[in-house]
């Protein structure tokens, strides 16, 4: 049981980082949410002990290999992330869809200034406000998408 | 920093350190090149995975073209070949005649020594980072910091080179600066990249610099990656304000970097006079100075040939700097002189 929930979970994970680096136009690309932070937030929210840190850790380091400046720099945001989802699980996962939104927007926008932070110190600064435009779709995308996860997670309602 | 169960967050702080150790390692030290060449194999199955239904897109519109623009498509291209040969029937005649001019006992072989066609696999255009992912990698004797370019000129350099791929840095990427020199009067500036891919900034420029619209851009052979007089880009936009110090100057590479599918990576003749001069260390910067480095003579005046020939391969980027800086004003004097040496070389080159 909990090797498949695992598997699903890798699988989950695998699709997420698909659609986070497919390309798209550049208007579109701007929009796009993050869907590998938005799927590791679903998971540490919903299944805590399945994937755990290590998921974040992992994620964030597949990311940094497809469009990171430095190598670690989205492992530590997507682990913070993760940390406060994980900590916080309980009482996420009893909001209404529209409230875990709200969660979803602050862990966002959280990430998003981590990165921010790092890609200052190490040389690579983008102070376009334009970065931080995928923490507001994607807090937009999570009442359905969270329908979504649940259903390719196995939780069919 | 206790948490609920204490062990998430014991658990996170391992993850927060390991995290900032690679970082250091990675943009400190360079220690993770390796890491990188294994990580970048590992995604490489990923990134052609998500290329495919472009590429699917791309084969299935290519398969039902019609007959007619096959036809019209090769007959551009007869054309197009015609044009280039004819072009390059006078290419020996012209190198003989410039190594004759620059005083040389034989014409320079093209500093381009050879180049390798590579197809694009991926993509990645947005106002924060624009790179490319191509198929060629260090099996193919591809290195990091290579010169990319397509038909029209300059591209960009590779950043990250995997086994079987290799990540390009476009020269219209935000982080990316291109040393470049103004065809028309021989100005050197600094290209930055402008995060879209039809226009480049040259933020360096003073308000009363000598650049107008159209002015061609060509790469200037300094900053150790790109030989010199490369087409980078055509001025399109210079805008002076009086009160502003810098004048506003934009322009539009040349090379089609959002419809190419195919570029071409090349390698040049380090022992060139136009190769790249080469970077004083490796993070490029010099820290302190060299005691035993003394100010050299003046170079004799080349009048015999020999002498300009050994001048010419052994002079360094510091002497061809400063020619060139001082090339602009005598050029008005010498091109007389040249058109009367143009006419007897035919009648050298003869025999």
């Amino acid at each position: 049981m909990n090797g498949e929930s695992r598997l699903r979970m890798l699988l989950t994970a695998l699709v997420a980082l698909i659609l986070t680096v497919l390309p798209l136009p550049p208007w579109l690309d701007v929009l796009r949410p993050i869907f590998l932070v938005l799927m590791v937030f679903y998971w540490s929210v919903n299944a805590p002990r399945t994937g755990g840190l290590a998921l974040g850790f992992f994620a964030g380091l597949a990311l940094d290999v497809f469009q990171g400046p430095v190598l670690g720099e989205h492992a530590l945001a997507l682990a913070l992330v993760t940390y406060m989802a994980v900590r916080e699980h309980q009482r996420i996962r009893s909001k209404p869809a529209i409230q875990q939104a709200m969660f979803v927007l602050l862990a966002l926008v959280l990430y998003e200034l981590v990165l921010f932070m790092i890609d200052g110190w190490t040389g690579h600064p983008v102070t376009s406000w334009l970065r931080w435009l995928h923490a507001l779709t994607g807090a937009l995308i999570w009442p359905p998408a969270a329908a979504l996860f649940g259903y390719a997670a196995g939780r069919r309602a | 920093m206790q948490g609920r169960g204490g062990s998430p967050g014991f658990r996170f702080t391992l993850y927060a350190v390991l995290s900032v150790v690679v970082m250091y390692l990675d943009q400190r030290q360079h220690y993770l090149e390796h890491v990188r060449y294994v990580l970048q194999a590992a995604a490489y199955p990923i990134q052609l995975a998500v290329n495919s239904p472009p590429a699917a897109w791309r084969w299935l519109k290519e398969s039902f073209q019609t007959r007619e623009v096959l036809q019209a498509d090769n007959a551009r291209l007869h054309a197009e070949a015609r044009d280039l040969e004819l072009r390059t029937m006078r290419y020996e005649a012209l190198a003989r005649e410039n190594a004759e001019l620059r005083g040389l006992a034989q014409a320079l072989p093209p500093v381009a020594d050879r180049w390798l066609p590579a197809e694009i696999v991926n993509i990645q255009l947005s106002s924060l980072r624009q790179r490319l992912l191509l198929n060629r990698g260090a099996a193919n004797g591809v290195f990091r910091g290579q010169a990319v370019l397509d038909d029209r000129g300059l591209i960009g350099q590779t950043t990250h080179v995997g086994p079987w791929s290799a990540e390009v840095i476009l020269i219209t990427d935000p982080e990316h600066a291109v040393p470049v020199r103004v065809e028309r009067t021989g100005l050197r500036t600094i290209a930055v990249g402008a995060g879209d891919t039809s226009s480049l900034a040259l933020p360096y420029l003073p308000a009363n610099a000598d650049i107008q619209k159209e002015d061609l851009l060509v790469t200037s052979g300094l900053g150790g990656v790109f030989p010199e007089g490369y087409p980078v880009a055509r001025v399109t936009e210079v805008h002076r304000d009086a009160v502003q110090p810098l004048a506003q100057v934009r322009a539009a590479p040349l090379a089609h970097v959002d419809t190419d599918t195919e570029v071409m990576l090349v390698w040049f003749r380090a022992d060139h006079p136009a190769a790249p001069a080469p970077a004083t260390d490796a993070s490029g910067e010099l820290k302190h100075g060299n005691p035993a480095m003394q100010p050299r003579p003046a170079p004799p005046k080349p009048r015999t040939a020999p002498a300009a020939d050994d001048a010419a391969t052994a002079e360094d980027p510091a002497d061809a700097a400063a020619r060139k800086r001082a090339a602009p004003a005598p050029a008005p004097a010498a091109k007389p002189a040249a058109d009367g040496a143009a006419q007897p070389s035919p009648q050298a080159g003869q025999p």
